[in-house]
């Protein structure tokens, strides 16, 4: 059985349960008094479809499908207006990535959202050397949709790679190798015992 | 020299508030001696400073007036004003008081005649007014003060406005040379009643109380409906004096909140119901542009209080919007824009008003580590009802964030206690 198949099983019609037993920061979902002061606070106004306060009432009336297909809990910025302000202390942008990355997990993450795409481009190319490739990284964002848009993208970046380059924020030479980390399969060993720690403790849950 | 007649029977009530006043007044009714302490230069606390009471929409002043003569015709009360206990020590049925007062400078031969007042020219903030106006450096602290005696602030002694002031007066009441003065008594219980205070504004940055002139809390708006307070009972806007006609209340404004006061104040949201009835009661039912927004998380109007939120909700010039405002920023008129998303329908607004209320939350008066005395508090700084207080206990607001009808029953709750305490010691002694 799949996963997704199984805590469906498992929590049946108790979502909330679900989300305060799988999602990091979940148990959290429960303190929300829906007052309203994280979606009146986030930047992103309208440009999302449901805001932390709707996606946590969402949870709490059981829409699993449409809370973890959505896109929104990818388009959270971090930027943690919200958590300053929301008078019950919920870590707000924690909860929406833990709830990204669950539904990930589960296979129901929206296909092609940017976010998403982005997050994966930049975890494989850390994992790659052990450090970020700058270069690498934006080269990849730029033509994300395109060779001649790529090109376009990154004209208009010009200003800011070459800044980067002389903060030593970006190597050229990366372009061809990039300089990994030390002990590079030291970490590699400690990410796949991470993954399977996950993996087992979600496999289990799912019991 | 201020003296007074104290022992081990006597009940010590620390605060003259509604609760101090009624726990006084109570305990010398059933024959006890009674020393009654208060900070402020006059009686009757934070009720005085309200315009009307909820639920009935009467006046606090009818019910302090006739409070304050239950307090004069009582025998037994000695009355302290502008005095605070700075030390207590010594065990249940025999404690030790020191108390601090501070000159007032004008002595009983005081008629309030008010020539001192009128001569002397360095103002300050009215403090009873929470400084919406100003009032002189020789005052009365508001027209019906108790007592009826005016005050010189002490920041003009030593200037020539001092000397002004008793030039002026006719009844060589005023004497510059007063001093603070230190007193010790014996008490055999202790009615702790200092009250509260409204949270300060200013912490809560996103509504800008710092920054917005036409953002004002709830006790200020109290003020604006007096007659002979400082709008002279008109809703004015602080930053060009017009009236005030779309007004917006904005509930749990420092309370049931993790960065502000944990607690819910509980007697806000009615104070805002009644509140609303203030602009039908200033601007009459058919100016149009008279209305009035509550914006709230939930109402808690509790037991019989919910008849009273049922008629405000019927009231077709105050309307609802359940959402806690998520911060204010103001226009170019300095108007106040208040933005949100409210949560039946997840509506994103910008709702520009008049004058925005904030219904601030209740604190109390006395900072949790600055007790002259051993007393077990919760987590919001109220006095718990604990054993280990022994004969000190607590009534109205430092106790919980309480109206006045419960107010007064602590209050009577706690002189039923006190007087028990000074009859053991008194039973004990044969
Ligand atoms: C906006 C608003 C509107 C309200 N409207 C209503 C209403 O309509 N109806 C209603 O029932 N309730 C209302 N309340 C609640 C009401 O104000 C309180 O219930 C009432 O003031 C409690 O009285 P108290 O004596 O316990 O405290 P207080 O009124 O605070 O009195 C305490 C007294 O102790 C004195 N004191 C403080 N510290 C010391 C010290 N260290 N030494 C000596 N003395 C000290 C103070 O100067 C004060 O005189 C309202 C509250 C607010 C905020
Ligand atoms: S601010 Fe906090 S309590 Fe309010 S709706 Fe958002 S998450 Fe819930
Ligand atoms: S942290 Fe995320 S949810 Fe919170 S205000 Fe910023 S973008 Fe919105
Ligand atoms: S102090 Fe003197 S001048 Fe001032 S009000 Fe009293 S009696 Fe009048
Ligand atoms: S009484 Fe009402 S406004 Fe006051 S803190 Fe409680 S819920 Fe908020």
């Amino acid at each position: 059985m799949s996963l997704n198949n199984a805590m469906l099983e498992k929590y049946r019609n108790n979502f909330l349960q679900e989300v305060a037993g799988n999602v990091e920061q979940g148990d959290w979902v429960k303190m929300c008094m829906q007052c309203g002061v994280c979606a009146g606070s986030c930047p992103l106004g309208d440009a999302w479809e449901h805001s932390p306060q709707k996606i946590f009432m969402m949870i709490r009336a059981n829409r699993r499908e449409q809370v973890l297909s959505s896109d929104s809990m990818w388009m959270c910025t971090s930027c943690y207006h919200c958590v300053v302000r929301c008078p019950r202390g919920l870590p707000i942008p924690h909860i929406m990535h833990g709830l990204a990355s669950y539904a990930k997990r589960l296979g129901l993450a929206p296909k092609s959202n940017p976010t998403l795409w982005f997050a994966e481009v930049f975890w494989n190319n850390m994992l790659k050397k052990g450090r970020v490739n700058e270069l690498k990284l934006g080269l990849s964002l730029y033509f994300k949709d395109g060779f001649a848009s790529g090109i376009k993208q990154a004209m208009a970046h010009q200003k800011l790679g070459i800044n980067m380059l002389k903060a030593k924020r970006m190597a050229p030479m990366d372009m061809f190798a990039g300089h990994a980390i030390k002990d590079i399969f030291g970490l590699h060993k400690m990410i796949r015992k991470a993954q399977e720690i996950e993996a087992a403790k979600l496999e289990a849950n799912s019991k | 020299m201020t003296e007074v007649v104290a022992t081990n029977h006597t009940i010590l009530v620390v605060g003259a508030g509604i609760s101090g006043i009624t726990a006084a007044v109570e305990a010398a009714e059933t024959g006890n001696n009674v020393v009654l302490v208060e900070k402020r230069p006059y009686l009757g606390g934070r009720v005085s400073q309200l315009y009307k009471y909820f639920p009935k929409l009467c006046f606090p002043s009818c019910g302090l007036e006739i409070n304050q003569r239950r307090l004069s015709a009582q025998g037994g009360i000695s009355i302290l004003t502008m005095a605070e206990v700075t030390a207590v020590s010594g065990s249940e049925g025999n404690y030790s008081a020191t108390v601090k007062i501070s000159p007032r400078f004008v002595n009983e031969n005081c008629t309030a005649c008010g020539a001192c007042g009128d001569v002397v020219e360095a103002e300050f903030d009215n403090e009873h007014n929470y400084g919406l106006n100003k009032r002189k450096g020789a005052y009365l602290p508001y027209n019906m003060a108790k007592p009826q005696r005016y005050v010189i602030d002490p920041r003009i002694i030593g200037t020539d406005d001092a000397e002004k002031a008793k030039a002026a007066c006719k009844y060589a009441a005023i004497d510059l040379d007063m001093q603070e003065q230190t007193i010790e008594f014996k008490a055999g219980a202790i009615i702790w009643a200092t009250g509260w205070q409204p949270y300060d504004a200013n912490k809560i940055q996103p509504y800008g109380y710092d920054r917005y002139a036409n953002v004002i809390t709830s006790v200020e708006f109290e003020r604006m409906m007096d007659k002979f307070g400082p709008t002279g009972g008109k809703i004015l806007r602080p930053s060009d004096n017009a009236e005030a006609k779309d007004i917006a209340f904005i509930q749990c404004a420092g309370s049931r909140d993790r960065n502000h006061l944990k607690h819910c104040s509980r007697i806000c949201c009615m104070a805002t119901l009644k509140q609303s009835t203030y602009i039908t009661e200033q601007y009459g039912v058919d100016d149009a542009d008279a209305k009035g927004t509550i914006y709230y998380i939930d109402i808690r109007s509790i037991d019989r209080f919910e008849d009273f939120y049922r008629k405000v909700q019927n009231d077709p010039k105050i309307s609802f919007i359940r959402s806690k405002v998520a911060n204010i920023v103001q226009d170019k008129d300095q108007n106040p824009i208040l933005n949100g998303v409210d949560t039946e329908g997840y509506h994103r607004y910008e709702n520009r008003h008049d004058l925005v209320v904030l219904a601030i939350g209740m604190e109390p008066s006395v900072n949790k580590d600055s007790f002259p005395l051993e007393i077990v508090i919760n987590e919001h700084g109220f006095i718990e009802a604990d054993e280990a207080n022994g004969g000190i206990f607590a009534a109205g607001c430092a106790s919980d964030a309480l109206d006045v009808n419960r107010a007064v029953q602590t209050a009577t709750a706690a002189a039923l206690r006190a007087v028990q305490v000074v009859n053991r010691v008194a039973g004990s002694e044969g």
